[in-house]
């Protein structure tokens, strides 16, 4: 599969009188990693659900994966591996058998990829309860999820929260790798070294609408900056904040 | 259809596994053996349990369907990221709360029952009866669970909403026919307290499985009118083919909901 592409087109959402997303107009250009950074409350994790098809549009509203309008039909999600911010399986279901279902419902025993089963030496807990499972261990559960077949459009939110530094490490160079085998990468996360580590295009979103769009090494040159975390602060403080 | 199948397979695996499914189980088998053995011949013991069943059935029905539909959230997201539609997802949740309602209902209430066996003519077709009623208030009530939980985002309030959704059908919804008959007394009310027993699901239950026990008497006045009306086969057929609408028009409305929610 080729990497997808996202494109957004005067998205916007409301949850009540509160105005989430202001008219968002982006393209996530294929075969890079994007990160979407912004404080609490920007915007992140809805814009991320409203590319799953979690979150319905206002009206007017375009989003598209590899030129498909997401509008109800399911199945543009085959191409879409997601990686939640908090794992949280069926207590009582093993992880053999959610893996099973998974790929019950993808249609797909394939060409799976398990290289991160086998990396975070998973196969001993796998025939357990999921509930008898660490918060750590069922995070890297939910991250071989996301990868196991092979997406050509991977979104993760927050994917090294909760993982210990050395899973951190594995996963953080699966990811890296990932754009070199036909995957596009959407990301968000709170920690801007691994923003640095990880992205190279970043879109700042604030208070629904995107800030800054483009690579991280432009706004590093824009704002003077020699590190990420200040060069966001200046744009904060730029926005009033 | 498959992708509603594999979920319900998978659900079914989770909630079997569940103490509560299990709790709930035995419960109904202890109370079963309790009052077979204590309350009187078959067919005394049979009335006791009716009155367990339309309490206790409706009540952990809705409860355990909303609070499970509510913790499984976040899987429910991370069903719907995959190439799954909501319909299909949402039947696998509901066939996957319901089969193991129903099943240990079944085995709680069925197995004591079936054993002892009693020798009166009819104590088998009564306890059909009574099963069958049993797994018709599952499904309606395991409805309201899902309508209910979807539409309230709100632990707390889904909870305080599928509680007071079998109040009002246990108990208050009865006050209310009481105080109609009560206040219209002087009229002739066969005609209205039959519609309104036709609208409550507990009472269709009630109404169907005391006439099938030939206590219509019990039933006072209006027995008769009852009896003349759900004796046949028409108004038995007609009583379940109304649980059965309490049932979808709840589910309907629910899919609905799941179908615009916004996770």
């Amino acid at each position: 599969m080729t990497a997808s592409r996202v494109v957004l087109g005067q998205v916007r959402k409301r949850f009540g009188r509160l105005e989430v997303l202001r008219g968002i107009d982006d393209s996530i250009a294929p075969g890079r990693i994007t990160a979407l950074v912004g404080p609490n409350a920007a915007g992140k994790t809805t814009l991320i659900k409203l590319i799953l098809g979690l979150v319905h549009p206002e009206p007017g509203s375009l989003i598209e994966v590899d030129g498909i309008a997401v509008n109800g039909d399911p199945s543009y999600r085959r191409r879409i591996g997601y990686m939640p911010q908090a794992a949280c399986f069926p207590e009582h279901l093993t992880g053999r058998e959610l893996l099973q279902l998974l790929t019950g419902l993808r249609g797909q025993r394939e060409g799976l990829d398990e290289e991160l089963l086998q990396r975070f030496r998973l196969a001993a807990s796998l025939d357990r309860p999921v509930r008898t499972l660490s918060g750590g261990t069922r995070q890297k559960l939910n991250a071989v999820v996301a990868f196991l077949f092979r997406p050509s459009l991977l979104i993760l939110d927050e994917p090294t929260a909760g993982l210990d530094p050395v899973a951190a490490g594995i996963l953080k160079e699966k990811v890296l790798r990932a754009p070199g085998e036909g995957t596009t990468v959407l990301l968000t996360s709170h920690l801007m070294s691994e923003v640095e580590e990880l992205a190279q295009d970043l879109r700042f979103l604030l208070d629904g609408s995107i800030a800054f769009r483009g690579t991280i090494a432009a706004l590093l040159a824009e704002s003077g900056e020699p590190r990420l975390e200040r060069a966001m602060a200046r744009l904060l403080e730029a926005a009033g904040r | 259809m498959s992708v509603t199948r594999k979920v319900l397979a998978a659900q079914l695996r989770n909630v079997a596994r569940s103490r509560w499914i299990l709790a709930y189980g035995l419960l109904l088998l202890g109370l079963t053996e309790l009052l077979l053995r204590f309350g009187g011949s078959g067919e005394r013991a049979l009335l006791s349990l009716l009155n367990v069943v339309l309490l206790l059935l409706p009540l952990v029905s809705v409860v355990f369907g909303t609070l499970y539909v509510h913790n499984a959230r976040e899987f429910i997201e991370l069903l719907l990221a995959q190439p799954v539609s909501r319909g299909s997802l949402y039947l696998g949740l509901f066939g996957g709360l319901v089969l193991p309602l129903a099943g240990a209902f079944l085995l709680g209430v069925g197995v004591p029952l079936l054993l002892q066996g009693g020798g009166e003519p009819g104590y088998l077709r009564h306890c059909v009866l009574l099963l069958g009623a049993g797994v018709l208030l599952t499904l309606v009530f395991t409805a309201f669970a899902l309508c209910v939980a979807v539409r309230l985002a709100d632990r707390a309030w889904a909870l305080g909403a599928a509680l007071l959704v079998w109040l009002g059908c246990s108990l208050v919804y009865d006050g209310v026919i009481l105080l109609v008959t009560t206040l219209f007394g002087a009229y002739p009310l066969e005609g209205p307290l039959l519609v309104l027993i036709f609208l409550n699901p507990v009472d269709l239950a009630r109404v169907l499985l005391l006439l099938s026990f030939d206590i219509s008497a019990l039933l006072g006045y209006t027995g008769a009118v009852y009896e003349r009306f759900f004796h046949g086969g028409v108004g038995s057929g007609l009583a379940v083919l109304m649980l059965l609408l309490c049932a979808a028009v709840p589910l309907a409305l629910g899919a609905r909901w799941f179908r615009r929610k916004d996770f």
